[in-house]
């Protein structure tokens, strides 16, 4: 290990709560508290609250800031109304994905966007680049210091959260946010969106009030169920909901199109975004797809298990977990189109098992 | 801290010993490795009438985070498998020493044993 791993705000929180830390982009991260399967199972009948200060935040400010970010995403990003969220990619111009990102707008002038982990300093860097090599008039400010973010998931969520701030919850809908004080903290962004499949709330908390907020969620959801959720159950929770991973079933050599993500790519955009030339023409032909699929065995079929069709190696699998959900092991994979329509396989320390290709998230 | 039962042997890689009256060996993971694995969901273990070499791959155990290799501690043949960590496989979290044995191994080689770590010893890596 060359770099020194990076500490959450929440990091005291953690061990005063006896997580497992382990490392992760670049981060010592909470793997666990108890059981990835109760945590897991926590989240869908109650709920968890998750640490993911680890992702990085950035602040797009400047009078070209919408027609700007048009340009760098995928998806619409001019049509955003403040105190809304938008899901999208970031593409190289070969139709590679710089990263995933949530996009909020601020106001006309003023957007705040949620990177992940381990791209965040690529990203600000990107954005920085591409900003300034077309003139946008613009600046692109790196925050991922000055913010904490937690993640309350589950059906409870919501009545959980509530007991701690004025906000008015119900009527920030999917994809919306408001800013108001959460447990005496003021400033705290309160989004409704979330990588579980379950419903619940995404806080970004000003880096110093971490602690507190953190604190008080916990003492308020204890009693309702809550459990404290770790990287671990975050996985399989959002493998269960089919949502890609970075790195995983998106990365710099799989497309938005061949990761399930065309919903979040207008091709039909002008001016073009970066990468949709190459996009138009990958959508006419896609030459692999990333797909999900469940086991009928006990074994998992682990990160880069090759995809058999017959003997000959057609995909390789991406993602792979137990679904507590089915009680079956679920995963992705890449896998050549022409091959999709066939009969598939992996192979699990010798032993043959067929895969289930399956069109819809396990659990919705 | 991990649970090490001073009436067993153990190896580096965190497999217990029981040498059973008879001389033959009960073989399961430790609890420090079933702590490490996490939730275990399932185990590949060998059939009866199969034969290992030391430090052989005699099977895996699976957690919802990692699959591990199992390694034979001593030389010898597959007398007893446990299929009760098969169909439970949660067996391995609760009771690592216990129910959650997985194979009885008749030795081939029973000057192998006094290579394996005691209790102190084996406590002395975690």
């Amino acid at each position: 290990m060359s770099e020194t791993l990076q500490r959450t705000p929440l990091f005291d929180f953690h061990v005063r709560h006896g997580a497992r830390i382990v490392p992760f982009a670049g981060w010592e991260m909470p793997v666990q508290y108890t059981s990835i399967i109760e945590e897991h199972n926590a989240v869908r009948q109650k709920a968890g609250l998750f640490d993911v200060s680890h992702m990085g935040e950035c602040r797009v400010t400047g009078p070209d800031s919408a027609r700007f970010l048009d340009r760098v995403m995928t998806n619409a990003m001019g049509t955003i109304k403040p105190g809304a969220a938008r899901y999208t990619v970031m593409c190289q111009p070969d139709g590679g994905c710089v990263d995933d990102l949530i996009v909020y707008r601020v106001s006309e002038h003023e957007f705040f966007i949620c990177l992940n982990a381990g791209n965040a300093r690529k990203d600000i860097a990107w954005m920085q680049a591409q900003a300034k090599a077309e003139g946008f008039n613009v600046t692109v400010k790196d925050e991922c210091a000055d913010w904490a973010q937690i993640a309350i998931q589950g059906p409870l969520a919501e009545k959980i959260l509530a007991t701690l701030t004025k906000a008015d919850l119900p009527a920030i809908k999917r994809f919306a946010y408001a800013v108001d004080t959460v447990a005496g903290v003021a400033g705290c962004i309160i989004s409704r969106t979330g990588y579980t499949g379950s419903p619940g709330f995404e806080v970004y908390i000003p880096a110093a009030g971490a602690d507190a907020v953190a604190e008080a969620v916990f003492t308020a959801g204890k009693p309702e169920g809550l459990l404290l959720t770790g990287l671990g159950c975050r996985d399989s929770l959002r493998l269960e909901a089919c949502y890609p991973l970075y790195g995983h079933e998106i990365s710099e050599t799989i497309s938005p199109l061949q990761g399930g993500l065309g919903w979040v790519v207008k091709l039909d955009k002008s001016p073009a975004f970066i990468g949709q030339e190459a996009l138009k023409a990958q959508a006419a032909a896609l030459p692999s797809k990333v797909v999900f699929f469940k086991l009928n065995d006990r074994r998992i079929a682990r990160q880069d298990t090759p995809v058999l069709a017959g003997d000959k190696v057609v995909g390789r699998v991406l993602s792979g977990t137990l679904s507590p959900l089915l009680n079956q092991p679920i995963g992705s994979a890449l896998v050549d189109t022409a091959a999709l329509s066939g009969e598939l396989a992996v192979d699990l320390r010798g032993n043959k098992v067929p895969v289930t290709l399956v069109p819809e998230p396990f659990f919705k | 801290m991990s649970n090490v039962p001073a009436n067993l042997k153990y190896t580096k890689d965190h497999e217990w010993v029981l040498i059973n009256a008879d001389g033959t060996v009960t073989v399961g993971i430790t609890d420090y490795a079933q702590t490490s694995l996490g939730d275990v969901t399932f185990c590949d273990l060998p059939k009866v009438g199969d034969t290992f070499s030391q430090h052989d791959t005699f099977g895996a155990v699976e957690s919802v985070k990692a699959a591990s290799d199992l390694y034979i501690p001593v030389s010898g043949e597959i007398i007893a498998v446990n299929g009760e960590v098969n169909s439970a496989p949660e067996l391995v979290n609760k009771d690592p020493y216990g129910a959650a044995w997985m194979i009885k191994v008749k030795p081939a080689n029973a000057a192998e044993l006094a290579g394996l770590l005691d209790a102190a010893a084996y406590t002395a890596i975690l």
